[in-house]
């Protein structure tokens, strides 16, 4: 009988961090920001029926880049984790830090122990309700989860962008007009290209709403809020 | 329904049953005595008495379609509740009224509600109008077992098809029978005197006004023939809960209408006797 091959796990877990990395360089970036009214999403998305940005849960949202089945099988868990969550107990008992949570553990776990890492990157971003502070959670194609404050990137560009809008943004009390406005100017300059209202996928979690805070943004109301 | 590589699908209901019986409540009903509990009344009961809401209506005007319930839940010969709400909001375009045992009842209303909002978020678009109403036959369908013991949900559905552009009413039965109303329809143990009552007012194109007004009426006589039905209570002022589903939504009739025209209709009466 021959033996396998003896590979390191240093090398093993090198290699699938490389491999996942360079599946997530190809996909399109997205950007969230804390603004006066709650928490914007933008992503780089030419179609406009295929989302990257969607809702979870009353005050929470769901973004991923990289590979669509992949995100899209993790978004769809993430729903059914909420739902059940807020069906069992209550709906203020369901929190982004718990679904992030969830994310890190099972990405992780799929990381350490399958043979392809997934090639996703997420975020999971939670406006507050009353004076509580948003939560913006990124979580990795290993597992790892980042608490951001203010801004956030994730997608082929996420190291280019967060630079870009760190040194930008200013305060959690910038307006939706300038707060669009920026995300913009950063996918627009990280891209080397003009992203038109029609590129973009928009949405809001608007602190001001009662209920279901999640509120898409439309290719016509982008144009009269950049204009 | 599941693509068949996806165990769950896009509704919650099935994802539940999928994870098996125990936090369905709708689907095993415990094993007391022989006998169907029938409708609570103690004595003639397997199940201890428990709380049963009374009477719930729909009627379709101009806009779209009215739905009112009474306030009251009767559990045997005592009054279990006298604010008690039957009617829910369960998306921007539907709303479900509740008749039969209150705590099944509330479940499936509150689980409806999750349903649609479950399906709304994988599958990025709402249900049609008329798939709403079949996903709600299913469900009162799962509830059969519990119907057996005497724990019987009868649900009513109205909401605005946005295709179509106009207001639908559904009734439906224990078994998960589904049935379209054209023009309105009331179930619970007053429904039938609210039937009647809405036979006599009802025309077409009605006026939002106008059907509050029958509505009312309608409840009101159902609450004189029917003890499980409660009327306006004047002394803590507590009148009907009304909703109203049109293309602009599901909106709250104000408290301060209801309440005004009910006056107005047990002035009227008054005068008569």
């Amino acid at each position: 009988m021959a033996l396998p091959y003896y590979v390191s796990p240093e090398q093993m877990m090198a290699d699938k961090a490389e491999y996942a990395k360079k599946g997530i360089a190809k996909g399109r970036s997205i950007v969230a920001m804390e603004f006066a009214d709650g928490v914007l999403l933008v992503a780089d998305n030419p179609s406009a029926s295929l989302h990257k940005i969607s809702e979870m849960y009353d005050r929470i949202a769901f973004s991923g880049a990289g590979k669509y089945n992949e995100f899209e099988m993790l978004r769809k868990a993430g729903i059914r984790h909420a739902d059940l969550k807020g069906y069992t107990y209550s709906r203020e008992d369901v929190t982004a830090r718990s679904l992030a949570n969830a994310y890190s553990q099972s990405i992780g776990s799929i990381f350490s122990v399958e043979p392809k890492p997934l090639e996703v990157e997420l975020l999971v971003v939670e406006v507050g309700q009353g004076d509580k502070p948003n939560e913006i959670y990124r979580i990795s194609y290993d597992g790892s989860i980042i608490d951001e404050k203010g801004v956030a990137a994730i997608g082929g560009k996420a190291d280019a962008l967060l630079t870009f809008l760190k040194a930008r943004w200013t305060a959690p009390t910038i307006s939706l007009r300038e707060a669009l406005r920026l995300s913009i100017e950063a996918l627009d300059t990280v891209t080397n290209q003009k992203l038109g209202a029609e590129g973009l996928e928009v949405a809001v979690l608007d602190r001001t709403r009662t209920g279901r805070t999640f509120r898409r943004i439309g290719s016509a109301e982008i144009k009269s809020l950049v204009a | 329904m599941s693509f068949f590589l996806d165990p769950h699908g896009s509704s919650f209901y099935d994802f539940l049953a999928g994870r098996g019986p125990e936090p369905l409540p709708l689907h095993q009903a415990p094993q007391i005595g022989s006998q169907p509990a029938a409708s609570g009344v103690p004595g003639t009961s397997a199940l201890p008495a428990v709380p049963h809401g009374t009477t719930v209506l729909a009627i379709r005007y101009q806009d779209g379609v009215l739905m009112a319930g009474d306030r009251q839940a009767t559990e045997g010969f005592q009054v279990a509740g006298r604010r008690i709400d039957k009617v829910f909001k369960t998306d921007e375009h539907s709303v479900i009224a509740i008749a039969g045992a209150a705590g099944p009842s509330l479940e499936l209303a509150r689980l409806f509600q999750i349903e649609l909002e479950h399906y709304e978020k994988l599958e990025g678009d709402m249900l049609s109008c008329e798939g709403k109403a079949n996903k709600l036959a299913q469900m009162v369908r799962g509830n059969l077992p519990m119907a057996f013991q005497g724990l019987v949900v009868i649900p009513l559905f109205a909401g605005y098809d946005l295709k179509r552009r106009e207001g639908r009413i559904f009734k439906y039965d224990v078994t998960g029978g589904r049935y379209e109303e054209t023009e309105y329809h009331a179930t619970g143990s007053g429904g039938k005197d609210a039937r009647d009552t809405m036979k006599q007012l009802y025309r077409r194109g009605l006026k939002e006004a106008q059907a509050l007004r029958i509505a009312l009426e309608a409840l009101y006589n159902a609450a004189e023939e029917d003890v499980g039905t409660g009327g306006p209570d004047l002394v803590r002022g507590i009148y009907p809960t009304v909703k109203v589903i049109s293309e602009k939504g599901v909106r709250d009739l104000e408290e301060s209408k209801i309440a005004e025209t009910c006056n107005a209709l047990i002035n009227e009466r008054r005068e008569r006797v």
